[in-house]
């Protein structure tokens, strides 16, 4: 016992690796459970058009009891009043709502509910009080969107939460900024003009809407142009290059001078 | 020995006539002109003992050869100009960016120089390895104490050398002037500036004016590629040189003294072994940087004082003096009119303090134990355990501090909070050497013990023999004389006593070393005698 | 072992720990075990095979290297062809190296002889008669020049040596410009009363009316383009725009004015070492500055309130101009950025909290 709290201290790097590797294990298992109750859930549901009444219900059966009757808030959940259709579709289409248990954010995970479901809340939402409404399709075109400047523009205004590669980052007291890879162009535009949760509100005065295409477009580069220099260790920085070099290349050259130094037989 | 030969003469005294080959003719011709073969004579066959912790050094020095090679390339090809440009080449995500000359050649050599983003992660990943040998040489001669009388000096050059790869890292770290590298600088003004009196005109005269200026990636620049590695190769050849004199440490074994020292030859064994692990060396580092990426520029951008990116981290040598700027409290006083920042005085003053313990510990631990005789035997870290306990408490604080500066990253990987997890380290940084000092020197006495239980009752053998009484007993074995020599073969000092000097007096000196001895030797296992092996072997 | 080599002939010091020697004699080197390769002849060719199938492969490598290196060129603005460069090329040269490595080591392990040598060492120190040798030498060199004896000109030239690295100090002064000190440069920046808040990089001027609640807004001073050096005043100048609910902000009475309708400017630049704090959560109003940590309250004039930062982040008097463009009111009553020694004598007494004064709640 004593000998392995030795060790632990000599060899704090692979430490952290295993446990990391474990964490991400037992996130990983988690979020494919969690995933499978809800898709349970959502095949369950009849795709047919829905119209804002159905949203009203919807939203009393599964909503109401944090964020009101009328959606005007309570103490378990902000008021939904002028937060309009897109921020709906953000939370609900990304799985962030309802919550799978409090805590410092929602987490994104499988849809409790379809397209049609999200749509049909949103419309009740909007229909309370005017809010920014889910981007179109033009909006969200990228064809001629210039990645160059997406990247700047994200460098200047998300960079800071969530990392240049858009491989998130911590906040404060246990909340973070989420990963961004292969995130929905839609939902991108939503986070930026609903500002959900604890990330500031980017309104079309601030980054513009053929700027926010330019953002998306600039993600989407990074999720299909892999690195050009190998695996990228998760695009951490200097901490998982620090951890790689210990534990597999000095690890792997101190393997290869105890085979060096072996006695043939 | 003779001095006047004309070149077809072969000496009577050579008795094998040898044949004329090409070799012989260019040794005779080197040596005619620089009496080389008294080198060769004198280094050909000299002794290295063959253990794999004895080659961590050896890592070292060959990243370094493959860090001289690729960066030598890089240097073809990098222009470390702060001077503005708009970038135009093949990386479509920075194309038209404004960006400095020294950003755009670094992607030019990332994206359009063939196998010039191979040699950068080459460069980088040998860098990283570089001091990550350094430091875990470091370590074995610290547990080993290899660092004692004679190579007290060269402890002294080797630390000297682990500073300078890390001033080597920071300097090449900032050259490509992307938003990481800049956000480093910056840190580093805003520690510099804290300095009393002197840090705002450091910090001036750094960046040439007001930071980030167009001065400061050139100066680097020449530090990297020229002042920083003269020093540094100048210091390795003295390291290499005091290698050579003081022979290489050995472990204590059969047939192994202090005062010989057993192994393979240089010529050919250890040449071979030595220069195929070159070759593994370079090979390794090669197959990585070909597979996995190292400092992405292209990811962060160009250098702009505005943006930064979560996890903000600088390489791995650095953790710790960011983990400790991290870790520190927020505490400022402004005293007559003067600012005194002691956030960053106070981890600067802490870091200062460790580097100076660690560079002058073996000249500490030789007060303390007054030995002035010289080692040549690495110790088994077991056989000394209040050093490897000491050894053991440094790793925790440097490794707390190394964690400091990831405090984020393992908040967000556990889905921590990051604030407790900076309380936690906090705590750490006090706790946990006290804690590893204390664990590590109980395992030791313990491994003691056991090896004590072995020299007198041999191992247990996983028989079990069912005795003519009906009882089972499991058959120890004894371990041969040449096994049990390796367990018998160590030093075990007791605390010195105080004893008046030649004038018959007791100074607090002698006290207070005297207190120190008895704190490094007191607690120990008392080493096997013959009267009880021959007692055990009586059973 | 021979009397002559026994190095332990150094006396203890009296101080020194008891040693212990050991009681028991070292056996000597153990027998020479003969490897498989020395015993079996045919074993022995085997291994020559293989090492020389490790040359071979290496020097596979090398052409699997250029082979690569002609075969997959960079096509201008195609990632891929890039990553198969590097990928192929440095397989190629890996294998090449690798393959030299593991033959050569082989070799040495299986063919070379494993024969243990024993050299002698010899203590350190030089024989007395080298080291008698080395004092006369320095004797010599004493007397025939009178280092000791002439002690005048010994001290002068101690002197001369001690002052003659001078000049080398003096020479760095114009690593900076010479017409200036640091504490100007550090002291200013490019606000001024009536310069528009501007958005980063467009330069766009932002209106009050624009800035919603829970924006965030990374500005710049307009004309920073035109500035001499952009980036050096950007350095400074870099501001974080923020609109908070009435309710939300607890604005002390010295600082009434200096925010617009619930929009705060605050310098980006942290307190600490110099980071960008910009990780603005817009439900708790806190900043968060992703280097260090330190955390500071949107909602108390940037207080800190978690991490090694010790001052609030400087506050950008704010106001509108006449076509609702958010202006400066004035430069920050303070230096941004990082402390450093001079600092307070560039602090405006206007709307400067003392540090000392004030009662930061740590980690609230």
């Amino acid at each position: 016992m004593a000998h392995r709290s030795k060790k632990t201290g000599r060899r704090h790097p692979l430490a952290s690796l295993g446990l990391l590797v474990l964490g991400l294990v037992a996130a990983g298992g988690v979020s494919t459970v969690v995933g499978q109750v809800a898709s349970a859930d959502a095949s369950s549901q009849a795709p047919t058009q829905l119209t804002a009444d159905d949203g009203e219900q919807l939203f009393q059966a599964n909503c109401a009891s944090c964020h009101g009757v009328n959606a005007e808030g309570t103490p378990e959940g902000p008021s939904l009043i002028g937060v309009g259709a897109a921020s709906v579709d953000f939370q609900v289409m990304t799985g962030r709502m309802p919550l799978a248990f409090s805590g410092p954010q929602g987490m994104a995970r499988t849809p409790q509910f379809s397209q049609e479901q999200s749509d049909a809340m949103g419309e009740y939402i909007a229909a309370l009080a005017p809010g920014p409404d889910v981007p179109s399709e033009e909006v969200l075109d990228t064809a001629d969107a210039n990645v160059a400047n997406g990247g700047e523009i994200f460098r200047i205004n998300c960079a800071m939460c969530h990392n240049v590669a858009g491989a998130g980052g911590a906040l404060t007291e246990g909340k973070f900024a989420p990963d961004l890879h292969d995130i929905d162009a839609a939902h991108i535009y939503e986070a930026m003009l609903t500002g959900p949760q604890n990330m500031p509100v980017f309104n079309d005065d601030n980054i513009s809407p053929e700027e926010k295409a330019d953002i998306i477009a600039y993600l989407h580069f990074l999720d299909e142009n892999p690195s050009v220099g190998g695996f990228d260790l998760g695009s951490l920085g200097p901490v998982s290059e620090g951890l790689f070099i210990w534990i597999f290349g000095l690890g792997g050259i101190v393997a290869i001078t105890v085979w060096l130094t072996a006695k043939p037989n | 020995m003779t001095t006047t030969q004309s070149p077809n003469a072969a000496p009577a005294s050579q008795a094998p006539q040898q044949r004329k080959t090409v070799t012989s003719w260019a040794a005779n011709y080197l040596d005619e002109r620089t009496s080389i073969s008294g080198v060769t004579a004198y280094l050909g066959r000299k002794i290295f003992p063959d253990h794999w912790s004895f080659m961590l050094g050896e890592v070292a020095l060959y990243s370094f050869v493959v860090i001289l090679l690729s960066g030598t390339f890089l240097t073809f090809f990098f222009d470390p100009s702060m001077g503005h440009t708009t970038y135009e080449g093949s990386y479509v995500p920075l194309k038209g960016i404004e960006m400095s000359i020294a950003y755009a050649s670094s992607l030019d050599i990332s994206f359009d120089i063939r196998g010039g983003l191979l040699m950068r992660q080459v460069h980088h990943w040998a860098a990283l390895l570089f001091v990550a040998s350094i430091g875990l040489h470091m370590l074995r001669v610290f547990f080993t104490g290899a660092f004692r009388k004679p190579r007290e000096l060269n402890w002294v050059i080797g630390f000297l050398l682990f500073i300078l790869a890390m001033a080597e890292g920071f300097t090449g770290y900032s050259l490509p002037d992307d938003l990481l590298s800049g956000n480093g600088l910056a840190i580093i003004n805003g520690m510099v500036k804290a300095i009393p009196l002197v840090g705002g005109w450091i910090s001036y005269l750094l960046f040439g004016g007001m930071f980030p200026g167009v001065d400061v990636i050139p100066r680097l620049f020449v530090l990297h590629i020229m002042l920083l590695p003269a020093i540094l190769i100048v210091l390795l050849g003295m390291h290499m040189v005091l290698l050579v004199l003081n022979k290489h440490t050995q472990f204590a074994g059969p047939g192994k003294t202090n005062e010989n020292v057993v192994g393979v030859p240089i010529m050919p064994v250890f040449a071979a072994k030595a220069g195929g692990f070159f070759f593994l060396v370079f090979g390794v580092i090669m197959a990585i940087a070909a597979t996995f990426t190292i400092n992405p520029i292209w990811n962060y951008g160009p250098y702009d004082p505005s943006p930064v990116s979560a996890g903000t981290q600088p390489d791995w040598y650095i953790g710790f003096a960011d983990g400790a700027l991290r870790l520190a409290p927020g505490w400022e006083t402004e005293l007559f009119g003067l600012t005194f920042s002691w956030n960053i005085l106070i981890p600067m003053a802490v870091l200062g303090l460790f580097i100076v313990l660690v560079m002058f510990y073996p000249f500490i631990e030789a007060w303390v134990t007054q030995d002035k005789r010289e080692h040549h035997l690495a110790d088994r870290p077991r056989n000394a355990p209040t050093r490897t306990a000491i050894g053991a408490a440094g790793v925790v604080f440097y490794a707390v501090m190394w964690a400091g500066a990831s405090s984020d990253l393992i908040a967000t990987h556990f889905h921590l909070n990051v604030f407790q997890v900076t309380w936690v380290l906090q705590a750490l940084i006090f706790l946990g050497p006290i804690i590893a000092f204390w664990v590590t020197k109980r395992v030791a006495l313990g491994l003691q013990k056991k090896d004590r239980e072995i020299l007198l009752h041999g191992f247990e053998s996983g028989r079990i023999v069912r005795r003519p009484g009906g009882e089972y007993i499991e058959v120890h074995q004894g371990l041969d004389e040449y096994e049990s020599w390796k367990l018998k073969a160590f030093e075990s000092p007791e605390p010195a006593k105080v004893r008046p000097d030649e004038r018959g007096r007791i100074t607090t000196g002698t006290h207070v070393r005297a207190a120190l001895s008895r704190w490094f030797f007191e607690d120990r296992i008392e080493p096997v005698t013959k009267a009880e092996v021959e007692r055990a072997s009586h059973h | 072992m021979a009397e002559e080599t026994k190095m332990q002939d150094v006396e203890l010091h009296r101080d020194a720990a008891l040693e212990r020697s050991s009681e028991f004699e070292n056996p000597g080197l153990p027998p020479h075990r003969k490897r498989q390769t020395d015993l079996h002849p045919e074993k022995a060719k085997r291994a020559e095979r293989t090492v020389f199938t490790w040359f071979l492969v290496s020097a596979l490598g090398s052409i699997v290297a250029v082979a690569a290196y002609i075969a997959v060129p960079i096509t201008p603005g195609d990632l891929t062809t890039t990553r198969m460069n590097n990928l192929l090329l440095g397989l190629g040269i890996a294998l090449a190296l690798l393959s030299i490595g593991i033959g050569a080591v082989h070799w040495s392990k299986q063919l070379m002889s494993d024969e243990e040598h024993v050299d002698l060492r010899h203590p350190t120190r030089g024989s007395d008669a080298t080291r008698a040798k080395a004092v006369e030498v320095f004797t010599l060199g004493d007397q025939e020049s009178g280092f000791s004896r002439r002690s005048l000109i010994r001290n002068s030239l101690i002197g001369a040596l001690a002052v003659v690295p001078l000049p080398a100090v003096v020479l760095f002064r114009d690593l900076a410009p010479a017409d200036e000190v640091p504490t100007d440069v550090f002291a200013h920046t490019m606000w001024e009363a009536g310069t528009r808040l501007c958005l980063d990089p467009t330069g766009t001027p932002i209106r009050a009316e624009d800035v919603s609640y829970g924006s965030a807004f990374h500005v710049i001073p307009e004309d920073l383009e035109e500035s001499e050096h952009p980036l050096d005043e950007k350095a400074k100048a870099a501001v974080l725009l923020m609109r908070l609910p009435a309710d939300a902000l607890n604005e002390s009475p010295e600082r009434a004015g200096w925010s617009y309708d619930g929009i705060v400017a605050y310098s980006k630049i942290c307190t600490h070492v110099g980071c960008p704090v910009a990780l603005y959560e817009q439900q708790t109003h806190h900043l968060l500055c992703p280097c260090h940590q330190s955390t500071f309250d949107v909602k108390n004039h940037c207080k800190v309130i978690f991490g090694p930062a010790k001052r609030p982040l400087p506050q950008l008097p704010i106001t509108v101009d006449d076509e609702g463009y958010l202006i400066a009111q004035r430069d920050f009553t303070e230096p941004v950025g990082p402390s450093y020694f001079e600092r307070l004598h560039d602090v405006d007494e206007d709307g400067h909290v003392q540090v000392a004064g004030t009662t930061t709640e740590q980690r609230a």
